[in-house]
């Protein structure tokens, strides 16, 4: 109980601060408007189908580009996680691709795609696809030899024990996966507004700034962090429910 | 043979990916991709000469500076922040919203705020880059072990020795996870800062090539991107295993048990 007070202080004492600072001239006005400006100008907001509008495209691309991404990676981490053989020949090729920047494809997708949803698209799904990609192949590989061979000595037929034995073992592994490419998705999908200006929330941003709309811009920052606290409360629940069985999880909610 | 085998199994799937590349590009004259020739040409010509002083190796000390100050920065308010539990409840609520916030939005704020020098990038850099050491710090700090911080109060272990036989060891493997994602971020908005507002650094020099439609050049910017990053991930899997040497030989022990 005390503990919500305390988080509510907390952010009444960031929000009084954030109030103060312009009001006693420490930062000019013009560059950092107070924050009863920037959530008036929040709220201003709300009503215009405009900015619903620029909401929902970055919630598609993210949407899209995240769906696409973790499909991608569950059908080739099953896959070449199976393998030892596949495993092997694709380790130093993975270990290469995994850690190239996505901000780097940006020239790319603006030569390919110009200032379009797909430009977004191609960011977030190379960014989110190695986060997914990783956990399954841990996943794949965390299974346990000895229910692996109950099942085999069981009769359970390939399809059947991916299903009952690998899928179970890999689940915990992915949501994490999962969780982590959700935040990254967001992060490249504003990205690729901001710099390529593909339609979304980020490209509104980089208008009101260089319209000098500040209030409006600050207003718009403030949507893309609520727009993230949501997606990763929404992704914490979704971990829970698929994983409830999961000792991680049952543990957590006994003690 | 068993090295021949290894190096086999590692070099293999490359090769066969550059000779497709290499088989697919030769033929047909496509505008888009370069040859593997080419581009190894133009990489050394692009970027071997005046340009690793003018604008690599900028780029790269404006990264380091504000990474490591991340680093610093968020280890020390963690250790603050995580051992005092009604700090903790303070500030969680706020600390999880500027982790939601996406760093990159934080370019056109931190233009504004302190115009366009090197010391606004460095900040970029550290603003996006703290939130990931900071709250995996707090959270290392948090959880450890009763029974270890019991027996250390019992002898008597107070201030910097608790801190740093206690609390930095057990937090250490987390604080490294987020050292992890600070450093992909870092490199992410090292670029970011330069496309947005820059005449020189590397993502400057990029986006310049592509917008004068230098394709070679520009894919031999994107692989130079890509080689720092792989360096990065290096330099840091090197670090973690010296730093963390004691982690890694438990958790052998604990599996092979």
């Amino acid at each position: 109980m005390s503990k919500k007070v305390l988080g509510i202080a907390g952010i009444l004492g960031f929000l009084l601060t954030w109030e103060l600072i312009p009001r006693l001239g420490i930062i000019e006005a013009r560059f950092l408007p107070p924050a009863s400006d920037v959530i008036a100008a929040l709220a201003g907001y709300v009503p215009l189908t405009a900015f619903w509008g620029a909401v929902s495209e970055t919630l598609l691309a993210w949407f899209l580009g995240l769906t696409a991404a973790v499909a991608l990676a569950v059908v080739l981490g099953f896959v070449v996680g199976s393998s030892p053989f596949l495993r092997r020949c694709t380790n130093s090729t993975v270990e290469f691709l995994r850690p190239i920047p996505s901000v780097a494809l940006i020239p790319l997708a603006v030569l390919l795609f110009g200032v379009k949803i797909q430009s977004s698209l191609m960011l977030i799904i190379y960014a989110s696809f190695w986060q997914v990609f990783i956990q399954v192949l841990y996943g794949v590989a965390d299974v346990d030899n000895v229910a692996m061979q109950t099942a085999r000595s069981y009769g359970l037929k390939t399809a059947a024990r991916v299903r009952h034995v690998v899928f179970p073992t890999a689940l915990p592994y992915l949501m994490t996966g999962v969780r982590l490419a959700a935040s990254v998705a967001l992060i490249l999908a504003i990205t690729a507004e901001l710099v390529i200006g593909s339609p979304g929330l980020g490209r509104e941003i980089a208008l009101a700034q260089s319209g000098g709309a500040i209030s409006g811009m600050y207003a718009l920052i403030l949507t893309t962090g609520l727009i993230g606290v949501v997606i990763n409360l929404l992704m914490r629940l979704v971990e829970r429910r698929t994983l409830s069985w999961h000792s991680s999880i049952r543990s957590e909610v006994i003690v | 043979m068993r090295i021949a085998k290894g190096l086999l199994y590692a070099l293999g799937l490359p090769a066969l990916l550059v000779l497709a590349w290499w088989a697919g590009t030769t033929g047909a004259k496509n505008f888009f991709v370069p040859t593997p020739g080419a581009l190894v040409s133009t990489f050394t010509d692009t970027w071997f000469g005046n340009r690793i002083l003018t604008d690599v190796l900028p780029s790269l000390g404006r990264l380091f500076v504000g990474v490591l100050s991340a680093i610093i920065l968020g280890i020390l308010a963690g250790l603050l922040i995580g051992s005092v539990r009604w700090l903790r409840a303070l500030t969680e609520p706020v600390l999880e919203f500027f982790r939601a916030v996406p760093p990159p939005v934080l370019v056109p704020v931190l233009m504004l705020l302190m115009c366009i020098t090197d010391g606004m990038k460095v900040a970029v850099i550290i603003s996006g880059c703290i939130w990931p050491v900071l709250l995996n710090t707090i959270e290392g700090v948090r959880a450890i072990d009763g029974v270890l911080s019991d027996s250390a109060r019992t002898y008597g272990i107070s201030g910097w020795a608790r801190v740093r036989y206690l609390v930095l060891p057990s937090a250490g493997p987390q604080v490294m996870a987020g050292v992890r994602q600070c450093l992909s971020i870092g490199l992410i908005l090292m670029v970011i800062s330069e496309m947005f507002a820059s005449s020189s650094g590397l993502g400057f020099t990029i986006v310049q090539f592509q917008r004068s439609f230098a394709v070679p050049e520009m894919w031999s910017g994107i692989v130079i991107l890509g080689l720092i990053g792989v360096a990065m991930s290096l330099i840091f899997q090197f670090t973690e295993r010296h730093i963390l040497r004691w982690y890694h030989g438990l958790r052998e022990v604990e599996n092979a048990a």
